[in-house]
């Protein structure tokens, strides 16, 4: 069936089965990379996109289920949040292998589109659900309170 | 990305022929023993023309045999080079591994890439720039010590120029490395030694094509292997018309007991892959142990291949006081966050793969002894992938790739592995026991030390000369048999990495115990052996600095004569405001404990030393709250690249240390999911502080795997914070709690 969906403002027609979820109509029919496979069960946070302002784990999430814009790290250049974490990111080296990396920006920007001025903690509640198999996770904290002060 | 010669001839000669042209460097290893002393690297490949191109567009294009994994080799060659060559860092351009094209480097493992890989490549810089001086020499008709390079262009003193670009031509680096030209000295380095920014990051942060998992082909169809529910399994039926019937589903490959499903949609060969596991039955081998207590007795008990190393005697010094201890670890997974996928296609006869493995040669060698074609009809590219920490599934599923695109000629084929396919098929790190007993003085010093180590062997990699170490070769019709059990050689060392404790004792004896038998696969994982042992050594060194009634720190300076690891450790002391006999403290329920410890890596490479301070609470969950390591590795090519590796390796290991097992029973591996392998998250994230020593004046030797002292620093903060001490990793509450309750 033809079902459409809405990226980063752009609307796309997906032919598949409703139940299919969406991170395989994303990176297959989309064009998107930043959303990748990494455990198919919601546990690692690697596909992690935004809907509505929320984190969705695009890898059980039905394509068909979601309505409203998703916004993935491919519209980083469109949205300063966004852009102010890739430039973080870099300036911080905040990545090592960088599979879980789209994931962790995508958290980090749904926390930082509601709390301009996040605590450590409220950082580390905010992204503990992506993980981080390299160790890099004291440089991404450091990433995230970069954007934050590049974002005041 | 998807054409990975930017050198024009050799991509002309790659597409017009297909096939791999040997007209730099075949895919065996050269061994001529007239070399001069060169890097072995280099030795192994003479032609300079297999390192490196001087691009007449004003680029120079490196072809490295190692892989960039996210540990930042690419951007260090590229230090390396642009200085090596004067010329911006900017034209320096790292090719991804091709066989036939690249030089032939092995496997990208042991934290050797900069200290060999680095090597060889300065050495052939120095040749080629060399070779140009010489060009212009002529051309300028000036001697060479009247010119100076700067990006490239060659300037005499009477001020005419020459430049790479215009001097260059095919033929120019067609010439075996003699070693006429050494590399430069320290004090004319543009770029090594910077934190220059890692060439690879940019991609990653802004979902660009950055791995094989995002690279896509006109018509490319997915695939997905239908693997045995348990190791050694037996496929007896399988009701084929029913998965050829579904949506998508363009075939399935069965070869023996290989199975896969093949469909034009990625969602398509998910589902054929879940009911095919319905509509196939196998016959169990229920031939595992039944769990990690069992299998490390039988480890124990079960006939070994048994060596002696260290051994040292001096009877005029023996110990009042023997103490001991048994320390064991079990199977760790790799557990990287992206499953292993590869891209195959066939076309004219030529198989080519797009994969993420650590070694392409090695990886080219087992998939032609399982496809039985001619090493030339297999081409094996490198890609990045998610994290590569030693073997993972990443070499497998690249034959899983070429299985099945040889079934599907001129179509691309891409075989992603589900998650539970990379938890329960990766090889593991070996279960090990480490047993040590040590004896001291009367005046508190080390005189005996006994060290008996019991561990599968810790690399089957591909790439031996017999067998095959790729699993779906020992599934298929006609099986292969994986190569024989070998044990890394001493000094760098297998299971006995680190186990020859650096410091200083009158009478020693390491027994290395290779455990033959091997019912649950295991390869190289990151500092292999050296975990276990330094887990084991380090504690020792706190149980008998205790004994005799010494401070870890200075007990630990007073038995080592090597001054660079005296270095790191007092380094570390002062960074972390070490105060001698640091006592438990106790406070609102919770215990409070620091610890210390050190390791260089196989004795060779990089000196850590390490502190931590961890609380434990009432559950007996410890929280590592801050860890001080100082590290030094001779020269340092790229201070924030070594400072990534050190910080990303401790927390790694932290998560080893307190969380990861993987499960297991008589009828197969139990550990299939991040709920079933919990690792470290954001919430345990410890304070971090790294110090590097820079020593110019040494060779540059591995940073990449200095991780594993921190296992002993928090194995001794927990003995300090609960006056006892587990054994057997990982510290998991249950146990921990044992020791206050």
């Amino acid at each position: 069936m033809a079902i459409q969906i809405q990226v980063n403002g752009k609307p796309h027609i997906v032919d598949t089965e409703a139940q299919t979820p969406l991170l395989y109509a994303l990176r297959n029919d989309c064009d998107i990379n930043s959303a990748k496979y990494g455990c198919g069960a919601g546990q690692c946070g690697a596909c992690t996109v935004i809907v509505n302002g929320n984190p969705i784990r695009s890898c059980i999430t039905p394509v068909s289920a979601i309505s409203g814009n998703i916004t993935t790290l491919e519209n980083y250049q469109n949205d300063p949040v966004l852009k102010a974490l890739n430039k973080a990111f870099i300036t911080e080296q905040a990545a090592q292998c960088g599979f879980c990396i789209a994931g962790m920006m995508m958290s980090a920007k749904v926390l930082l589109d509601k709390n301009k001025n996040p605590s450590d903690t409220q950082i580390k509640n905010a992204l503990n659900g992506n993980l981080c198999r390299c160790g890099t996770y004291s440089r991404i904290l450091k990433a995230v309170k970069l954007a934050v002060k590049e974002l005041a | 990305m998807n054409a990975p010669f930017k050198n024009s001839r050799r991509q002309f000669l790659f597409q017009s022929t297909g096939l791999v042209i040997g007209f730099t460097v075949g895919s065996e290893l050269v061994a001529d023993n007239t070399a001069p002393d060169l890097p072995i690297d280099l030795k192994n490949n003479l032609n300079i023309n297999s390192w490196l191109y001087v691009d007449p567009t004003g680029k120079i294009d490196v072809y490295s045999g190692k892989v960039e994994f996210g540990q930042g080799i690419a951007t260090a060659f590229r230090q390396i080079v642009a200085d090596e060559m004067d010329v911006n860092i900017e034209r320096v351009n790292i090719l991804p591994c091709v066989t036939g094209i690249a030089p032939n480097e092995g496997v990208t493992s042991g934290s050797q890439s900069v200290e060999f890989g680095g090597l060889a490549l300065r050495y052939a810089c120095a040749q080629a720039r060399g070779t140009l001086l010489e060009k212009a020499s002529m051309s300028l008709n000036v001697p060479v010590s009247d010119l100076s390079i700067k990006d490239g262009v060659i300037t005499a003193k009477n001020g005419e120029t020459a430049n790479y670009w215009r001097l260059t031509s095919t033929e120019l680096l067609q010439q075996k490395a003699d070693g006429k030209y050494k590399p430069k000295g320290i004090n004319n380095f543009q770029y090594i030694g910077q934190s220059v920014q890692r060439i690879d990051i940019p991609a990653k942060v802004s979902g660009s094509v950055a791995y094989v998992q995002d690279m896509k082909f006109p018509g490319m169809l997915h695939a997905r292997v239908v693997r045995p529910p348990a190791p050694r399994a037996k496929l007896i039926s399988f009701n084929e018309s029913v998965i050829k019937s579904m949506p998508g589903v363009v075939g399935i490959v069965k070869n023996g007991s290989f199975l896969a499903v093949i469909a034009k949609r990625e969602e398509q060969a998910i589902n054929a892959l879940n009911e095919a596991k319905k509509q196939s039955k196998w016959e169990m081998a229920n031939d595992l142990p039944n769990n990690q207590a069992e299998w490390l007795k039988t480890m124990i008990d079960s006939p070994n291949l048994d060596t002696e190393h260290g051994v040292k005697k001096d009877p005029s010094k023996q110990g009042k006081k023997t103490i001991g201890g048994d320390f064991t670890k079990p199977f760790i997974a790799h557990a990287s966050i992206g499953p292993s996928c590869a891209i195959g296609i066939l076309k004219d006869g030529v198989t080519t793969i797009y994969n993420h493995a650590q070694g392409m040669y090695p990886l080219q060698r087992d998939i032609v002894k399982a496809l039985q074609v001619p090493p030339e009809k297999v081409i094996c590219v490198h890609r990045e992938g998610s994290g590569m920490y030693g073997q993972s599934g990443a070499d497998d599923v690249a034959l899983d790739a070429a299985l099945i695109a040889r079934e599907f000629p001129n179509q691309h084929i891409r075989v992603q592995w589900m998650r539970d396919d990379e938890f329960k098929w990766e090889p593991y790190n070996s279960a090990m026991t480490v047993k040590i007993r040590a004896s001291l003085d009367e005046s508190g010093t080390i005189t005996n030390w006994t060290q008996d180590i019991y561990s599968n062997t810790h690399s089957t990699r591909p790439g031996e000369k017999e067998g095959n170490n790729l699993i779906s070769s020992w599934y298929m019709a006609n099986p292969q048999k994986r190569s024989p059990v070998t044990n890394i050689p001493l000094p760098a060392g297998g299971s006995h990495r680190n186990g020859i404790p650096l410091y200083s004792f009158p009478n020693q004896q390491i027994n290395n115990h290779l455990v033959q038998e091997m019912p649950i696969r295991v390869s190289a994982f990151r500092t292999l052996g050296a975990f276990a042992n330094i887990f084991a050594i380090e504690s020792m060194m706190d149980k008998l600095a205790k004994e005799a009634n010494a401070d870890p720190v200075e007990f630990r300076l007073r038995h080592l004569q090597n001054q660079r690891g005296k270095d790191v450790i007092l380094k570390v002391a002062e960074m972390s405001n070490w105060k001698p006999n640091p006592k438990r403290v106790k406070k609102n329920g919770k215990l409070y404990g620091r610890g210390m410890a050190f390791s260089q890596y196989k004795n060779l490479q990089v000196y850590c030393a390490v502190v931590t301070d961890i609380e434990v609470d009432a559950n007996g969950k410890i929280r590592v709250t801050d860890v001080w390591a100082a590290a030094e590795a001779g020269l340092i090519i790229n201070p924030d690249g070594f400072k990534n590796q050190i910080e990303g390796g401790l927390i790694q290991t932290i998560s080893w240390t307190l969380f990861e097992e993987v499960k297991f029973n008589k009828t197969g591996i139990q550990t299939a999911s991040w709920a079933d392998y919990p690792i470290l998250r954001f919430e345990d994230v410890p304070n971090i502080q790294v110090e590097l020593i820079n020593r110019p004046n040494e060779k540059s030797i591995g940073v990449g795997e200095g991780n594993a002292p921190i296992v002993g620093a928090i194995a001794n903060a927990l003995a300090m914070a609960t006056n006892g001490r587990v054994y057997d990793l990982p510290l998991s509450p249950p146990k921990v709690k044992k020791l206050f309750t």
